[in-house]
């Protein structure tokens, strides 16, 4: 950390990592360290931290989800913000926390407290820091699927095509209809494979409309799904998420793809 | 009507093999989706009248009795009568103790869902009285033994195909060599069969929009003309709504309206909406002889203590299914029982109980496009979470699944073992993976992987190479 006395350090931001991304592409959250750091945050990454509790939440379980909503809440209420590379786990808190936490006599007024400074990383760039451009450079077409979480709770949706008009040499071709879910619904896709299948069945078939080699998306566990799918079809689409292409670090593999590809366009 | 709600899982999978029922639900969101978004771009105070309509709704079911009471009154003095209802069970008797009393043979039927709810048509034929249904929609449902898939398009199940060849196999004594390739044409053609039935019925049976308790009057919203007849011809007219249904005042009805047909079917408003005051006044030209309203409770009073008498101010609009990814995937009928879509997950687990309704609220991805684009606003994720969890405590969950979130539940509750186990298995599961970058196969990921692949972890986990990171920094 900077020494406070030599320059005004900016704010505190905790990152909430998120499961998918800590065991599944540690780069997307490498890639918000670099956003919020140029934006002029100080990040730290609290060690005691795991997941946001949706799988509990969501299955019915609400002991478990009480707890580890508790646990969130700890280890992030020393900070100014709270800032999450993914809509799905900052609406969790943002949204669902004080509702899980806000009767709790001891946890209660600290639920809502971290709930009200939880941000999806890309909206609280712009929306909170104000950071208009990104220095960041890629080179072709991507298409952008809006995750619903995002979307609907935080509303997530022009701040991503915002920064993405900046990145030199990208262009955005929209999907015909990129609110429509992926079908993934975290446990849902465990559940009821199926039909989770069908969606996403869809889901690519519009990805493939927009004639954009690169899916990007807020959401890993979207991006998982829709990525999933686009491989076993054999479509012609990566995927990554937006995070990566906005800091510059696309030099690793998209998701669900061997072999890292350099991105010919991003050397210039 | 039989629930197969508990087999949910069975029934979409066959829906999602049916080439038929997929190629009809493909007109969903081409259809009401965008005449939806269309209509509401319209209107730019639509959102204010769904607020509007929201707090008109929860204030009359805070204050249900009174409205009720009221709407009892005004109707006795139009010279009408109210029924009360308990179950369905008590709808049916007295329906067909009306029915028997006016020596009904057969019935004509405006489109209802509370009557689908009650079973009143099986009851009605097992008494020896012919219910047919008028609503276009009904009716093709009804001569193919089926049950309504949505709530305001009962046969969007159907092709035109499959609907010119029942038309062919039932309406014998007209010309084999008539054209029935155009939706106009099948249209007439069910128009003329039933114009014989509506001057025949001695007793029609309509459903309601609303109830409005300052004029006693019941209302309906229709596009083809068909409970319009049904309610005028007849000797009889019958109305079955459920209690929830009613409003205090006309200009509150009008509220609703101007939202009902925008979230439906995209129109300002239906073709026609009718307001129905009464059997038919000395003067009045047409009308029936005498008016009965049958208010069906069937279970909702008791959801008004709960967190799910939300679900009470649905107007029955149809969008939340328009727009919902899983009903748009397996159709309506998969859902079981009379409601489909997001708000059958809510209502039927309340109606039915959770123990046969379970899997309902569990087959939604929680992507909240029913919420966002319901007119009353009843957070449908939300409820559909409350049925989980009462099913949680109600119903534990089989014991792989039971164990499996437990085990994880623990290691998310204990973040120092679950990183130091995290940092084990994720690192070998990568190396697994190879340079594919994903799996396509997985041992207990077979839901998954049976039909897309499952993307590889990078190697090391986030917290591991942060932690190096950081011990790095701090040794130079």
């Amino acid at each position: 950390m900077s020494d406070p006395a030599s320059e005004p350090a900016g704010p505190r931001v905790g990152l909430f990592v998120t499961c998918l991304v800590d065991l599944i592409r540690p780069s997307v959250g490498f890639a918000a360290v670099k956003l919020l750091e140029d934006a002029g945050c100080v990040v730290e990454v609290p060690a005691a931290q795991t997941c946001c509790g949706q799988p509990a939440y969501n299955s019915g379980d609400r002991s478990n989800a009480v707890a580890i909503a508790r646990q969130v809440v700890d280890a992030f209420s020393e900070f100014d913000h709270v800032v999450a590379p993914s809509g799905s786990c900052a609406g969790m808190i943002r949204t669902h926390y004080p509702s899980l936490l806000g009767d709790d006599p001891e946890y209660g007024a600290k639920a809502k407290s971290v709930a009200a400074k939880t941000y999806e990383l890309v909206s609280f760039l712009t929306d909170v820091m104000g950071v208009e451009r990104v220095s960041a450079r890629f080179y072709g077409a991507v298409t952008y699927h809006d995750s619903c979480a995002g979307l609907r709770e935080l509303g997530v949706k022009q701040q991503p095509r915002r920064l993405l008009a900046t990145v030199t040499g990208l262009t955005v071709q929209e999907m015909s209809e990129p609110e429509v879910c992926c079908g993934f619904g975290g446990t849902f896709s465990v559940k009821y494979p199926d039909v989770s299948n069908a969606i996403v069945e869809k889901k690519v078939a519009d990805i493939a409309s927009a004639r954009a080699p690169l899916l990007l998306a807020g959401d890993l566990g979207c991006l998982m799904n829709m990525a999933g799918k686009l491989r076993r079809e054999g479509r012609h689409v990566s995927a990554r998420h937006v995070a990566e292409v906005l800091a510059g670090m696309t030099d690793t593999a998209p998701i669900a793809q061997g072999e890292p590809v350099t991105n010919p366009g991003a050397k210039r | 009507m039989q629930s197969t709600a508990h087999a949910f899982k069975g029934n979409a999978a066959r829906a999602l093999e049916d080439r038929q029922l997929q190629e009809a639900l493909a007109n969903v969101p081409k259809g009401f989706v965008g005449k939806r978004a269309e209509a509401r771009a319209r209107l730019p105070e639509f959102d204010a009248l769904r607020d509007q309509a929201r707090d008109l709704k929860n204030h009359v079911l805070a204050n249900l009795d009174l409205y009720l009471e009221e709407y009892e009154r005004k109707v006795f003095e139009v010279g009408g009568k109210v029924h009360w209802a308990a179950s369905a069970g008590d709808a049916r008797e007295i329906v067909l103790s009306i029915c028997r009393e006016a020596g009904a043979k057969t019935v004509v039927k405006g489109k209802s869902m509370i009557t689908e709810e009650i079973g009143l048509n099986d009851h009605l034929e097992g008494a020896g009285i012919e219910p047919i249904e008028t609503d276009l929609g009904e009716y093709l449902i009804q001569i193919r033994g089926e049950a309504p898939s949505h709530i305001i398009a009962p046969a969007v199940h159907l092709t035109k195909e499959q609907v010119e060849a029942d038309f062919r196999r039932l309406h014998r004594d007209l010309p084999e060599d008539r054209r029935l390739e155009e939706v106009d044409e099948l249209v007439a053609e069910a128009r003329s069969v039933l114009r014989d039935k509506f001057l025949a019925a001695d007793v029609g049976i309509t459903g309601a929009n609303m109830l409005i308790a300052e004029t006693g009057s019941s209302v309906i919203v229709t596009n083809e003309g068909n409970g319009d007849l049904s309610q005028t011809l007849a000797k009889v007219h019958i109305v079955v709504a459920s209690l929830e249904k009613v409003v205090p005042t006309l200009e509150d009805a009008c509220t609703i309206l101007r939202i009902l047909a925008r979230s439906a079917t995209g129109q300002e408003c239906s073709t026609y909406t009718t307001f129905s005051t009464g059997p038919r006044r000395a003067g009045d030209p047409d009308g029936p002889e005498a008016y009965h309203v049958v208010l069906l409770d069937n279970g909702r009073s008791e959801l008004l203590g709960t967190d799910f008498r939300e679900v009470l101010r649905c107007i029955r609009c149809g969008a939340c299914m328009n727009h919902c990814p899983v009903y748009q995937a397996v159709g309506g009928h998969a859902y079981g029982w009379v409601y489909p879509g997001p708000i059958g997950s809510v209502l039927t687990p309340s109606l039915i109980g959770v123990e046969e309704a379970g899997p309902l609220p569990n087959a939604s991805t929680f992507c909240g496009r029913c919420e966002a684009v319901c007119p009353m606003r009843i957070p449908l994720p939300g409820l559909m979470r409350k049925w989980r969890e009462l099913e949680f405590e109600k119903v534990p969950p089989p014991f792989a699944q039971r164990f499996a979130l437990k085990s994880w539940a623990w290691f998310a509750r204990h973040p120092r073992l679950y990183q130091f186990a995290s940092g084990l298995v994720i690192p070998v599961v990568a190396r697994m993976a190879g340079k594919k970058g994903a799996f396509n196969k997985l041992p207990f990921g077979n839901g998954w992987t049976r039909h897309r692949d499952f993307p590889a972890p990078q190697g090391r986990t986030f917290h591991q190479q942060w932690r190096n990171q950081k011990r790095r920094r701090a040794r130079s």
